[in-house]
């Protein structure tokens, strides 16, 4: 098994794997401690739309889709802050759009299929030297963010008024999440795919919930959980031939399942 | 005689509704204010205006004689409990740190620790320091909160419903501590009640609320049939309730 480990697309799918699952599992328990998972998935069709338009263009689709995904996510926060009402429908049109301008370049170009298959269901053959470059720079600036604003984010995350009367910078904090999520993403897509990247960035914060008493050890259990189901999925998708989004979620499904269960039943006796 | 509080025709709409109408008054340091009215009548709203957390459409609120923006530091709030995120995996001694800190902690310091215990003891509440926030009930979690507040050393301290969920013994605990850290630190306490007995015999000043303002002034002065009536009879129809401390103090 090991010997896989010398094919160099298998060291660089393992190492932009492994630095990209532990943004997403950071950003993650963000995610989901502010149930906006249905951002996530929003984020997710957003990206759809600019990948589609750089395999248009030909250009790299991560490139396109990085602003794409941008503008969506911090039209949301913006839009959330404005209207409080209405904002859950207009940002659902917008996830729309993109959905549906993706689907329309997709039809413009000739012969998508390959492509398009690779980036819907992610692939860790198409990961190249730049997409690792990439991973690295994201991980440094998620380590960076990390250290600068996990004890605004939690607090805001814990109680948002309070945060504010203690004068915390909570919106400009929100953009900051929401940037750095959309941008790990995108990023991300190359090994996840578009449609189970949400899961990629919900599920880690997910289990870690069920098992943490505090937010900190909920941060670091998130990260081991995405680190660790990142590499094994990665293995398994290489022996088996299959998918590597799909090999991954289906592997972070079924322990969080198996420790829903467990806690169940650990809570009812 | 110092202006804890100023608050200068104040208006604020929410979504277009009026929600306080024209209030004025004027609360000197160190007292203890009690704010009475129906619910939906404006008190979290009122106290959310003194946090700058909603904006007044007309009129001013002065905090010792500043804008509130520049003098928040020494305001501290303990809000409703209800709105506490039961999933949030949490003990209360970050809950009372992050009154501290005004960040969430990461690690605490020995330091740190102290002081949270210390705080929490004076609430009788030492045992609850490793809890975790979601297994604590209503009144445990008050007083939680309450030492969150009480650790900054505030100089004022606004309390929405701070005896609500609690049962009687805890309660009339909580009163006394509050009532306690009024006359020993001079703070300027203001509490939303649903509690006129508490009203009555704790605090010094009232302001009863229905959006405008019915009454403000004594606490001894405040609780009239008439007062009363005004407060929490919908406009124009009286639901032949009787009012007034008489009834309060038999029952
Ligand atoms: N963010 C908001 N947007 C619009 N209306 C609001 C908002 N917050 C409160 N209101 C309305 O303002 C009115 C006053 O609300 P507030 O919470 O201040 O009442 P309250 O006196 O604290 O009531 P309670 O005793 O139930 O706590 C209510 O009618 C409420 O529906
Ligand atoms: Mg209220």
């Amino acid at each position: 098994m090991l010997e896989m480990l010398q094919f160099p697309f298998i060291q660089r799918a393992l190492v932009a794997g492994i630095l990209i699952s532990t943004s997403a599992s950071f950003y993650s328990i963000f995610v989901v401690q502010r149930r906006i998972s249905y951002i996530g998935s929003g984020l997710a069709h957003a990206a759809f739309g600019g990948v589609a338009l750089g395999l248009l263009l030909g250009f790299s689709p991560v490139l396109t889709a990085i602003p794409f995904t941008l503008i969506v996510g911090i039209l949301t926060v913006y839009l959330q802050e404005k209207s409080k009402i209405s904002a859950d429908s207009i940002i659902g049109i917008l996830y729309s759009i993109s959905v549906a301008l993706g689907i329309i370049f997709l039809a413009l170009k000739e012969n998508y299929t390959a492509d398009a298959y690779n980036y819907l269901f992610g692939s860790i053959l198409t990961v190249n030297t730049d997409d690792v470059y990439i991973s690295i720079v994201l991980f440094f600036i998620t380590v960076f963010v990390f250290l600068m604003l996990w004890k605004n984010w939690a607090y805001a995350t814990f109680d948002r008024e309070m945060a504010k009367a203690d004068r915390l910078p909570v919106l400009r904090d929100d953009y900051i999440l929401m940037i750095m999520t959309s941008i790990t993403i995108v990023v991300a897509i190359k090994i996840v795919g578009v449609i189970l990247i949400t899961a990629y960035v919900v599920i880690p914060g997910s289990f870690s919930r069920l098992i943490s008493n505090k937010f900190r050890d909920m941060t670091f259990v998130s990260i081991a959980f995405g680190i660790l189901t990142s590499i094994i999925g990665l293995f398994v998708s290489y022996e088996l031939d299959l998918p590597s989004g799909a090999v991954i979620i289906v592997i972070q499904s079924i322990i969080f399942g198996f420790t829903l269960v467990l806690n169940k039943f650990r809570f009812n006796s | 005689m110092d202006v804890a509080l100023k608050v200068d025709s104040l208006s604020v709409y929410l979504n277009k509704l009026h929600i306080l109408r024209d209030l004025s008054f004027e609360l000197p340091v160190g007292e203890y204010m009690a704010i009475v009215g129906p619910n939906g009548s404006g008190k979290t709203t009122l106290l959310k205006t003194v946090l700058g957390l909603i904006s007044a459409t007309d009129g001013r609120i002065k905090v010792f004689g500043n804008d509130i923006s520049e003098h928040n530091s020494k305001i501290s709030y303990v809000p409703q409990v209800k709105t506490l995120d039961r999933t949030f995996p949490a003990q209360s001694i970050e809950l009372v740190l992050s009154g501290l800190n005004k960040k969430w902690s990461f690690s605490i310091s020995k330091t740190e620790k102290k002081l949270a215990y210390e705080m929490l003891e004076k609430l009788s509440a030492s045992h609850l320091a490793d809890k975790q926030l979601n297994k604590l009930s209503g009144g445990e979690l008050q007083r939680v909160y309450l030492a969150r507040c009480l650790i900054t050393n505030p100089s004022i301290l606004l309390l929405d419903e701070p005896a609500t969920g609690i049962d009687l013994v805890c309660e009339k605990s909580v009163n006394h501590i509050i009532a306690e850290y009024n006359k020993n630190f001079n703070t300027t306490i203001i509490m939303v009640t649903h509690d006129w007995s508490a009203a009555y015999h704790h605090t010094s000043y009232t302001l009863l609320l229905n959006k405008q303002q019915v009454y403000f002034g004594p606490s001894d002065k405040a609780f009239t049939d008439l007062n009363l009536q005004r407060t929490f009879s919908h406009m124009g129809h009286d639901h032949g309730i009787k009012f007034g401390l008489k009834e309060i103090s038999n029952a």
